[in-house]
């Protein structure tokens, strides 16, 4: 059985408690942090694991690695501290069931680019950035087959990750890969981070979609004209999973003559997109999301931003609409390096 | 030549007229599981007068004349199970009148309810009507004709019950007026005037509405879906019940279906708010999820997964065809709200015994008054087995209903069966003298509520 490796140690001597005290959505001061993440590594009840939003923060904030997020989702299950109403959860874990068959394998021999479950974004991987870079799981009937199920953790349900991700890192093997850039940051998050944590190999090394970008864009070079747009990046939840490669984002920005607006709510001060939190189980929690919307969105508007650049396809879902009627423009990522190598954006809206 | 096309093609010309058999074919089948019948003429007039000469036809050569709007109630109801005349009202499209500040419209009985919606959305942006969840083509009069329902059902009940006048051109060819436009007034009232409620749910068999009044409703700025999920099925009568007594909702309907997965096993209900401004769609928001639904959702019973802006329209029409390209059919159903649960699984029971993915859903109709209660069963139409169990599963069904104390929607030959056999014996002979009364020589849609004659 897999389950998290969390090292009391860790915590014992940890200095900072950052894990609780940047936490953005508890309120906890440092003693009383350290005292409820000992309680929560001991498998007991602690308010935490009824305030926490699940925004993966914490994961990126811990110096030490010891994965307090995946620890407080593993015991919210076991103590039946459900984040969410049960229906959902029901809802949410039937939604990776796959159900149209078996998928059909082709072997790469090589590197290639896994789509996972957003097959029905396929139009977003056109054009130069992605020539000759074969692609899997690019069937939306197949795709619950290369779900990496790393969205269970909003649920508090590490059972159905750790039953199923084994599965999808065999299907994902069978197409005999040797790297996998990973088109959601999601996916990046489960082979590095999580499988990392729990004890689950993975045959393959995982790429980040972003640095895949970046060095599309180096050997594009020459073809780049500054887009010269103020925007504001929405950092999401998993990206949290891999801080280590979120400098790609400035990075891209500045080789594509992106401008960064300063935003308050940026790198680790991000704010969630709020998808997550509307339907939790918590008194109010419609409203809050409701709130970082607008936080989101003032923030975004007050720096001056003409474009919000997404990563996750379910941030873009919550937001996308949003940010329209506040006059500035949502855009993939992607679409925003090929708008610079002078192709058009196809999810432009 | 045969005289009769000759005579139709005299009244609505040649271009109008067929006996081309590859024309007859699309006109001898709808989407459902009824077998194909071939009418012998088929006609598509532009005028009550040009309806009036070919009923008029039809009665001295004593053949049917079966009127067929978009052609989708998927029942059969405008299959030719006689043959005769195929009336395809579809070139009768004009929008006659929108009066905006009376809040209605006279309307061709061709006029599809996409055509009505995109012209008001284009000229009276303020005002909507309640659209059903069939296709676009389905017609407004076509609707009327089996008293169906929109998406204002919740705060305004069936689409028949929004009715102002009534042009109809009688079986044996009289063109009537009722509501206030049959005395020379606007079409704005269907009372004080006494009731000819004689042309509402008779799928044609007593008369061809030519034009309609029909209210319209306001159309504020916002307009979404919500969509709330429940695993218990017991819930849904209760959430309905304190749903509609917010009096806010629009159209609300629980629907539950083994594909995809994520349905499976869940009830969910989309609840239409709409708006004028973020501040009203705020209020209406912590009535309904925070105020009303809260404590489903903080005891974890209930989910809410957000509201999205834009409604889609139509929006039953979106679900129908999860199993992309196959044929479908329904039972629908007028059923007490309290039967939810109970409908629920002895839907699913029907539908697994018959090995077909279950498909349910409810519409709510006015304060909770009543629940429109449907049973999808899917088949391949090119499969002939998938077609004999879908349609034992309809028979069932109709069954079902009568058995849970509910009546049959726009029911198809055989749930009429069932229904004539209950109905009290003078209502039943009432029936049958209006009917005797109004059609002498019985050629409306003949096949159709026809032991009633
Ligand atoms: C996917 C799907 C979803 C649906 N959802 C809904 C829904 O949400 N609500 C709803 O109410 N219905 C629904 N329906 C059922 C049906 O399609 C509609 O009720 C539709 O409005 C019927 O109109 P029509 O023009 O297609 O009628 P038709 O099928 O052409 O005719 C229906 C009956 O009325 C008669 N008739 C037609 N026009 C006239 C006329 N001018 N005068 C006299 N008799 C006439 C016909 O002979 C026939 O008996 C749905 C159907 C489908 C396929
Ligand atoms: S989880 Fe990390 S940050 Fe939190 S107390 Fe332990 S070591 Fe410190
Ligand atoms: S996941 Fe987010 S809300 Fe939960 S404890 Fe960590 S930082 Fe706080």
């Amino acid at each position: 059985m897999y389950e998290v490796k969390y090292d009391e140690k860790k915590c014992l001597s940890c200095r900072t408690q950052d894990c609780l005290i940047k936490c953005q959505y508890i309120d906890i001061d440092k003693e009383s942090a350290k005292k409820e993440i000992l309680k929560i590594g001991h498998g007991e009840d602690s308010f935490v694991l009824h305030e926490c939003v699940t925004c993966y923060a914490c994961e990126e904030y811990c110096p030490m690695n010891n994965h307090p997020f995946y620890l407080i989702v593993e015991k919210q299950e076991e103590l039946d501290i459900p984040p969410l109403p049960r229906p959902l959860i029901q809802r949410g874990i039937n939604l990776g069931v796959p159900f149209r068959g078996e998928p059909v394998i082709e072997k790469v021999n090589g590197r290639s680019l896994l789509m996972g479950v957003f097959s029905d974004l396929m139009f977003l991987i056109q054009g130069k950035l992605f020539e000759g870079v074969p692609v899997i799981s690019s069937d939306p009937r197949k795709m619950f087959h290369y779900f990496c199920q790393l969205m269970y953790l909003h649920y508090a349900r590490t059972s159905v990750i750790n039953d199923r991700l084994p599965k999808i890192i065999e299907t994902i093997a069978k197409h005999e890969v040797d790297e996998v850039i990973c088109f959601h940051d999601e996916c990046y998050g489960t082979y590095t981070s999580y499988c990392s944590a729990v004890g689950i190999e993975v045959p393959f090394k995982p790429v980040h979609f972003f640095e895949f970008l970046y060095d599309r864009l180096k050997e594009l070079k020459d073809e780049i004209e500054p887009v010269n747009l103020k925007v504001a990046y929405q950092r999401p939840c998993s990206s949290r999973l891999s801080s280590d490669k979120h400098h790609f984002v400035q990075d891209i920005f500045e080789l594509i003559g992106a401008e960064a607006v300063e935003r308050e709510y940026v790198d680790e001060n991000a704010l969630c997109c709020g998808g997550t939190i509307v339907g939790q189980r918590q008194e109010g929690s419609r409203k809050r999301a409701a709130e970082i919307e607008k936080k989101n969105i003032e923030d975004m508007k007050s720096a001056g931003a003409e474009v919000c650049v997404f990563n996750c396809p379910a941030c873009y879902n919550t937001m996308a609409q949003i940010v329209t009627r506040n006059g500035i423009a949502p855009i993939y990522m992607s679409d925003l390096c090929r708008l610079a190598i002078g192709e058009n954006p196809a999810g432009w809206r | 030549m045969n005289s009769v096309y000759e005579a139709l093609v005299e009244i609505v010309g040649k271009d109008h007229s067929s006996v081309q058999p590859e024309e007859l074919f699309i006109y001898s089948w709808d989407l459902g599981t009824t077998e194909p019948h071939r009418p012998d003429y088929a006609v598509s007039p532009r005028t009550p007068e040009q309806i009036q000469k070919i009923v008029q036809l039809a009665n001295k050569e004593k053949i049917p004349v079966v009127p067929l709007g978009g052609g989708l109630s998927l029942a059969g109801l405008a299959v030719p199970f006689k043959g005769g005349i195929l009336l395809d009202l579809k070139r009768m499209d004009s929008i006659i009148e929108v009066n905006e500040k009376a809040r209605y419209t006279v309307v061709e009985c061709g006029v599809s309810q996409g055509q009505l919606t995109s012209y008001l959305e284009r000229h009276c942006p303020h005002l909507t009507h309640s659209e059903p969840g069939a296709p676009p083509t389905a017609t407004i009069a076509g609707n009327m004709a089996i008293h169906g329902q929109g998406d204002l059902a919740q705060p305004y009940g069936f689409n028949s019950d929004m009715i102002n006048g009534l042009e109809v051109v009688l079986p044996t060819g009289e063109i009537c007026q009722f509501g206030s436009c049959s005395i020379g007034s606007g079409w704005f009232t269907l009372h004080p005037l006494p009731d000819v409620g004689l042309f509402l749910g008779w799928t044609g068999t007593t008369g061809i509405i030519t034009k309609v009044s029909l209210r319209l409703f306001p159309c504020k700025k916002i307009r979404g879906a919500a969509l709330f999920a429940v695993d218990n099925e017991e819930l849904i009568p209760e959430i309905i019940y304190k749903l509609t007594h917010t009096q806010m909702v629009e159209d609300i309907v629980a629907f539950s279906q083994a594909i995809p997965p994520f349905s499976s096993g869940l009830q969910h209900i989309t609840i239409n708010l709409s708006a004028d401004s973020e501040k009203e769609l705020e209020f209406k928001q912590e009535i309904i999820f925070d105020d009303t639904l809260g404590e489903y959702i903080r005891k974890g019973d209930g989910g809410y997964l957000g509201f999205n802006r834009g409604l889609q329209r139509p929006q039953i029409s979106k679900t129908s065809d999860w199993r992309k390209g196959g044929g479908f059919e329904y039972v629908g159903s007028i059923m007490p709200i309290d039967t939810y649960p109970e409908c629920y699984r002895r839907g699913r029971q029907i539908s697994e015994k018959h090995d077909i993915p279950y498909t349910v859903l409810g519409r709510c109709i006015g304060a909770a008054h009543a629940m429109m209660f449907s049973w999808t069963y899917a088949f391949n139409r090119a499969d002939p087995e998938t077609i004999k169990h879908a349609k034992a599963a309809l028979h069932e069904t109709d069954d079902l209903v009568l058995k849970l104390g509910g009546t049959i929607w726009k029911p198809g030959l055989y749930g009429q069966k069932l229904v004539m056999e209950r109905l009290n014996s003078s209502t039943f002979d009432l029936m049958r003298k209006v009917k005797q009364l109004l059609d002498p020589n019985g050629i409306m849609n003949p096949g159709n509520w026809e032991p009633a004659l």
